[in-house]
């Protein structure tokens, strides 16, 4: 049942470009996908170990800007009359070395906040972007600063044999941006279904237990952290190539509520969750942009958050899966998520 | 217990809580295979002492070593690597997992494969999954739960959900387990399931120091019993020089009559 809805979802995404020809909105389809990516990422943390990232946009304007620099090149001095020169490589060196970066700061972050958990990461984490930010927005001589890098190539795939495919069209682009999210989708559903991912929700439902069976809190949220940092750093790169301009404004804080609104309304902790939030919640400002002035458009944007809220409160997705199973089970069988608060401290 | 090596030490350990000695001066050991059951009155610092020899609690003074390693400074999972497993008195699952899951959760120590493999889904990492459903669905036949595996934890009844926390730390492959009230909130008839479950893990080969109010199940499974009273070994000894002791009887018989 879950797969043939997954294969007819693939299937119904990869036909788009073949009968949507309005470039608008096939510019729109795209820029929502590398956004679902980061969502998804997000969600890895948020829903999967319940530990909120709210500079997550941080670790994707890395991966956009390690992207766009390896294949711009730069020259830069550093103290000490040390210049730093790099010739620019090819974009899709830029994207490896984008995931790279960004999980090592997810590694750094990580370690970092992990030791005391709850508000003490979220505070990390929203320092962190705002950090970056700021390095990004005033290290002029690395990253033109306000001016922004521009002439970001496009990405090229190397054809052995053929030479390159230098993706130009919103048509290639899509189907690069589909690929990459469906490559992260599986990873994350791989994770998620392991032994890995079966010490993360330990950790998150009774975490003094889930450490006495053996399970390691500092290393496997960590691990966590590194992936989600790193897909949400391949997301970064995407953008930075399919855009070709980026400025330090991709750091700017309402780029994370974004991805939290699209995790938080498709449903934390399930897979599909942030790809059906964040398609709802990526193409909404495309629906409403015809119909209302720019104010209006935001209060429409958080009454539709609300009203999904209001109705679904796990979520679109993990609401109407617990309704379909009630119906089928009959209104007699239990939740399968139980609401009982068992998960008792010892003291400690 | 003469011939036995020694399993676990805990020499000279004290707590406090602020101005509150929880324990002074506790020394005892525990002998590889054995049956050893703490007992005493509400607050004596049994599940104290517990939290101390899992690493839960840093004692003030003393240390505890298992198997020869000293447990101070060690992390709750890393002494849980070591193969010293405890339950908890209040009841702990992961309660909105099925019991099954419960159990795959708690087979963690043995399920480690690479990440690069479970993400690749490798032969490895597969053969492994494999492995690790088979012990759950043999551990929940184990303790009776068949019927109850599907659902969730969170919605058993109180000594469902104690039988399921027994069977956790079962999955993480103890050497040594501490019990902690197992059988409190369980009928005579599951009290008397338990105990001959408590027989069969120690015919493994598994050594068990159990916490106890239940004192005509703590008589008949203990090889020997240790006696606390604020924070004090007051006496140690096989079942019989403890139910005669007149240190004891005074401790419980004035914790009785302070409560009437
Ligand atoms: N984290 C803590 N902070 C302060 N005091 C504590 C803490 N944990 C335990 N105590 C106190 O230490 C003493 C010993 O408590 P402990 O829980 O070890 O007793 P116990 O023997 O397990 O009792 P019971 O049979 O009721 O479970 C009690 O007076 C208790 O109030
Ligand atoms: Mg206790």
């Amino acid at each position: 049942m879950r797969t043939v809805i997954t294969i007819l979802a693939v299937a119904v995404l990869a036909s788009v470009p073949l009968w949507l020809r309005d470039p608008y909105l096939l510019n729109a389809l795209i820029t929502t996908g590398i956004f679902v990516i980061g969502a998804m990422s997000l969600n890895l943390l948020l829903g999967f170990t319940g530990q909120l990232s709210l500079g997550h946009i941080a670790f994707f304007g890395i991966g956009a800007y390690v992207s766009a620099l390896t294949s711009l090149g730069f020259d830069v001095g550093l103290p000490g009359d040390v210049r730093l020169v790099h010739t620019p490589w090819p974009p899709i060196a830029g994207l490896l070395l984008a995931i790279i970066v960004a999980g090592l700061c997810g590694y750094f972050v990580g370690l970092l906040s992990f030791r005391v958990r709850g508000a003490y990461f979220v505070i990390v984490t929203i320092s962190f972007a705002e950090v970056v930010r700021l390095v990004a927005l005033n290290w002029v001589e690395l990253t033109q600063g306000p001016l922004a890098l521009t002439n970001i190539p496009s990405i090229a795939l190397p054809l052995p044999g053929f030479g390159e495919l230098t993706l130009r069209t919103k048509m290639q682009n899509y189907y690069l941006v589909l690929v990459v999210a469906l490559i992260a989708y599986l990873l994350i559903a791989r994770l998620v279904h392991s032994h890995f991912g079966r010490a993360m929700r330990g950790l998150m439902e009774n975490e003094t237990l889930a450490v006495s069976v053996g399970i390691d809190v500092t290393r496997t949220l960590t691990l966590a952290a590194v992936i989600s940092a790193a897909i949400a750093g391949a997301a970064g790169s995407l953008y930075a190539h399919y855009i070709r301009i980026i400025d330090p404004e991709v750091f700017a804080f309402i780029n994370t509520v974004t991805m939290v609104i699209m995790v938080i309304s498709g449903g934390k902790g399930s897979l599909a969750g942030p790809v059906v939030g964040g398609l709802i919640f990526g193409l909404l400002p495309v629906a409403l942009r015809p119909v209302m002035a720019p104010e209006a458009q935001w209060i429409a944007y958080g009454g539709v958050l609300m009203a999904i809220l209001f109705v679904l409160p796990r979520g679109i997705v993990p609401s109407l899966a617990l309704r379909f199973a009630r119906r089928r089970s009959g209104a007699s069988a239990l939740a399968p998520v139980a609401l009982t608060e068992t998960g008792a401290k010892e003291p400690a | 217990m003469t011939a036995r090596s020694v399993a676990m030490t805990i020499d000279q350990v004290a707590v406090r809580f602020g101005g509150l000695v929880a324990i002074s001066d506790m020394s005892f050991t525990v002998g590889e295979g054995e049956i050893v059951s703490l007992i005493g009155p509400n607050g004596a610092g049994k599940t104290t002492a517990f939290n101390v020899m899992t690493g839960f609690l840093t004692p003030s003074a003393g240390r505890v070593t298992y198997q020869g390693t000293t447990l101070t400074g060690l992390k709750p999972h890393e002494i849980a690597d070591l193969g010293l497993i405890r339950t908890f008195q209040r009841t702990s699952v992961f309660p909105n997992d099925t019991v099954y899951d419960n159990l795959l959760i708690g087979l963690h120590r043995q399920g480690r494969v690479r990440l690069l493999d479970a993400i690749l889904g490798l032969s490895g990492a597969r053969a492994s999954e494999r492995r690790l459903r088979q012990k759950a669905s043999e551990l929940i036949e184990w303790v009776g739960l068949e019927r109850r595996g599907h659902d969730a934890a969170g919605s058993l009844s109180y000594g469902e959900q104690r039988l399921v926390g027994v069977a956790l730390a079962l999955a993480a492959e103890p050497s040594m387990l501490l019990l902690d009230e197992p059988v409190s909130g369980m009928n005579a008839s599951e009290t008397h399931r338990f105990v001959e479950l408590i027989r069969s893990v120690r015919d493994r080969g598994i050594t068990i120091l159990l916490v106890e109010h239940d004192m005509p199940m703590v008589m008949t499974v203990s090889d020997r019993i240790v006696v606390l009273n604020y924070g004090r070994i007051i006496a140690e000894g096989t079942p019989e020089m403890i139910r005669n002791d007149p240190a004891v009887i005074e401790a419980y018989l004035g914790h009785g009559a302070a409560r009437a």
